[in-house]
């Protein structure tokens, strides 16, 4: 990388702090504050700040294939959905005899649609650590058996890109079908509560917003440690020079497949925080649309950073919230123009372009030393 | 004579025999026979299209030939292998383009290169991060960089970028080197000076060197191979190889 370790720990330690900022002084705001004060951040909104930080665990995790091993998954939301869904799954499970049809153990759309027993796929989500189990085994396992074979036959660059984006629309069109299972077009919702917790109360609100705070840092400090490693550097190194590194002795697909688990795992789990907080997970959650944003935001934040993906998630995440509001047509331009201005006059993004900055004097001590010797 | 073969495979480091490689109908390898020693330094030589690349190539794993015999010690048959176990095995390869990793640090890049453990996990937690930094040093002193040692290899100079390569080839401590027009562009005291640092590897090394510059390969000073259309047009003392009227031939045209 362009810039010292040191600098590197000094980036890391300056995101953990706000990261740890942002967990303890929102909620305090959100409590302490009496309403109407300019203060006082409502529920409402610590939920949304809640979203942008699920969406920043995506972002990281696709900054951990993208941005240090050159793998461009244009599919990363199908890890962010499943992870979703398993959760839902849980979720819906709760809900009990108190769905609108009454029913103990089938969800109220499984009655609708005249199913007379719960489909196999649905056993053991009443139990809360089976589901966290299969918020990171599914995910996990898809991306392991499909990297296995995309990786182990030598598919990369873009016919990489266009495969995954196959399999997020694959995994759409199948969740839209009722008989799935999976609750068709209308997906999971009406929530009731998790653990005995009502998901609308504003206490459950805080904890899933600095759960998702807490996940945030994990994933952090787990991608920071892989990529800090030697096995970081030879997954810079198969994105830089993937045949160098196989004739280095390498056994490149193992990396990568190792990479992909671990990023489709983080990804599982950020979908996991994200429905409890927003109360729905439909199919349109694998719409190409949403993989292809992740990759935006990564983009504008800087791949190859871990911190730039969070930043640019933040970022992107707020602006569509405040443009969609605002000038609602307008937000796809919008993004477009982003990606394209990113593109041409920020390729670094904007963390990478920063810590570039940072380290101008040390690119010319090493130009004079060049001299020198 | 044919059951005295086996015995004497053993002997080579390398035994190719009736190699043959077609690409679309051209003939990159037609037959091409050769025999490497243990601890040999050999220079092939040969016009452009001769076959010296594919021949690598072969070598490596990266191409598959449509036939003939590749065997490593005598034994272990490198058709069947791909790159990463044939590098295993301690056949190391330097390319004719340098391909150092760029964005990486030169002693990151000797570090990648440290014959040791390379699963993902002793990646992760195990081995490579606890390499001996000493013997990194002795290669970086070796190849001449280790005043270099922490600038970001896409800054070096093209002679610097060949010597990390060459360097990083020590580091697999590899039984046989591959090396690819190692002076390609390089300057005259570069050239001399590469010549130097192969020789003194090709002490307890076996090293095969590609190479189209002649004072080059006459500084070597070892045996000599003339590869012409895919197989051996000549072999021996570079003065008897230079001198021969097909080499002659091949190489001014007629």
């Amino acid at each position: 990388m362009s810039f010292s370790f040191l600098q590197k720990d000094r980036l890391a330690i300056v995101f953990m702090a706000i990261l740890a900022g942002f967990g303890v002084i929102v909620p305090l705001l959100n409590l302490l504050m009496p309403e109407g004060s300019f203060f006082h951040i409502p529920t409402y909104a610590v939920s949304l700040l809640g979203k942008y930080i699920c969406f920043a665990i995506l972002a990281l995790s696709l900054d951990l294939v993208w941005g240090f091993c050159g793998i461009l998954s244009l599919g990363h939301g199908a890890f962010f959905a499943l992870g979703g869904y398993a959760m839902g799954m849980y979720l819906m499970r709760q809900i009990g005899a108190r769905g609108v049809y009454a029913n103990p153990v089938l969800p109220d759309f499984m009655v609708f649609l005249n199913m007379k027993e719960l489909p196999l796929p649905w056993y053991g989500f009443s139990s809360f650590s089976y589901a966290m189990l299969m918020v990171f085994l599914v995910p996990g396992l898809l991306a392991f058996v499909f990297g296995w074979f995309a990786f182990r036959s030598r598919v990369s660059g873009v016919y990489l890109s266009i495969i995954t984006q196959a399999m997020t629309f694959a995994m759409m069109l199948a969740f839209f079908r009722n008989d799935m299972g999976f609750g068709g077009n209308n997906g999971l919702t009406d929530f009731k509560d998790i653990l005995g917790f009502s998901v609308q109360a504003s206490g459950t609100r805080l904890t899933l917003y600095m759960l998702s705070i807490l996940a945030l840092g994990g994933c952090y400090l787990v991608a920071r440690m892989m990529v800090q490693s030697a096995y970081g550097r030879v997954l810079i190194a198969i994105r830089d020079a993937e045949s160098r590194t196989r004739f280095l002795g390498y056994r490149v697909e193992h990396f990568k497949v190792l990479a992909f688990t671990v990023s489709a795992c983080m990804a599982g789990l950020a979908g996991a925080l994200y429905v409890p907080q927003v109360g729905i997970i439909n199919p349109s959650e694998f719409a190409p649309g949403n993989s292809i944003e992740a990759v935006i935001w990564v983009a504008v934040g800087g791949r190859g950073t871990l911190v730039g993906p969070v930043l640019g998630a933040v970022l992107v995440n707020f602006a569509k919230t405040w443009l969609t509001g605002a000038l609602a047509e307008f937000w796809l331009f919008a993004l477009g123009a982003l990606f394209i201005g990113v593109t041409l006059f920020l390729p670094k993004g904007i963390i990478g372009t920063l810590s570039e900055k940072f380290s101008k004097p040390k690119a010319e001590a090493d130009v004079a030393e060049e001299v020198r010797s | 004579m044919n059951h005295m073969a086996p015995a004497e495979l053993t002997q080579a480091l390398l035994y190719m025999d009736g190699v043959c490689v077609s690409f679309d109908g051209f003939r990159a390898l037609n037959t091409l026979s050769l025999v490497i020693g243990p601890g040999e330094m050999r220079a092939i030589i040969g016009p452009n299209g001769a076959g010296k690349t594919t021949m690598m190539d072969v070598m490596t794993g990266k191409t598959r030939p449509d036939t003939g015999v590749v065997l490593y010690e005598g034994k272990i048959d490198l058709t069947t292998l791909d790159e990463a176990s044939i590098a295993e095995l301690g056949i190391g390869r330097k390319f004719q383009k340098p391909t150092v990793f760029e964005s990486q640090t030169v002693f990151d890049n000797i570090l990648l290169a440290m014959a040791g453990p390379r699963t993902a996990f002793s990646c992760l937690w195990g081995w490579r991060n606890h390499v001996d930094h000493a013997e990194i040093h002795h290669i970086l002193e070796t190849v001449g960089l280790i005043g270099h040692r922490d600038r970001l290899a896409a800054n070096l100079s093209h002679g610097q970028k060949q010597w990390l390569e060459i360097g990083m080839l020590l580091a697999q401590d590899p039984k046989l080197l591959l090396v690819d027009e190692p002076v390609a562009g390089m300057t005259d005291a570069e050239t001399e000076q590469t010549a130097q640092l192969l020789k003194s590897i090709a002490r307890d090394h076996a090293v095969i060197v590609v190479e189209h510059d002649m004072a080059f390969v006459r500084a070597l000073e070892c045996r000599v191979t003339c590869l012409h259309e895919g197989s051996v047009l000549a072999e021996g003392h570079i003065d008897a190889v230079s001198r021969d009227e097909r080499v002659i031939e091949v190489y001014l045209g007629r």
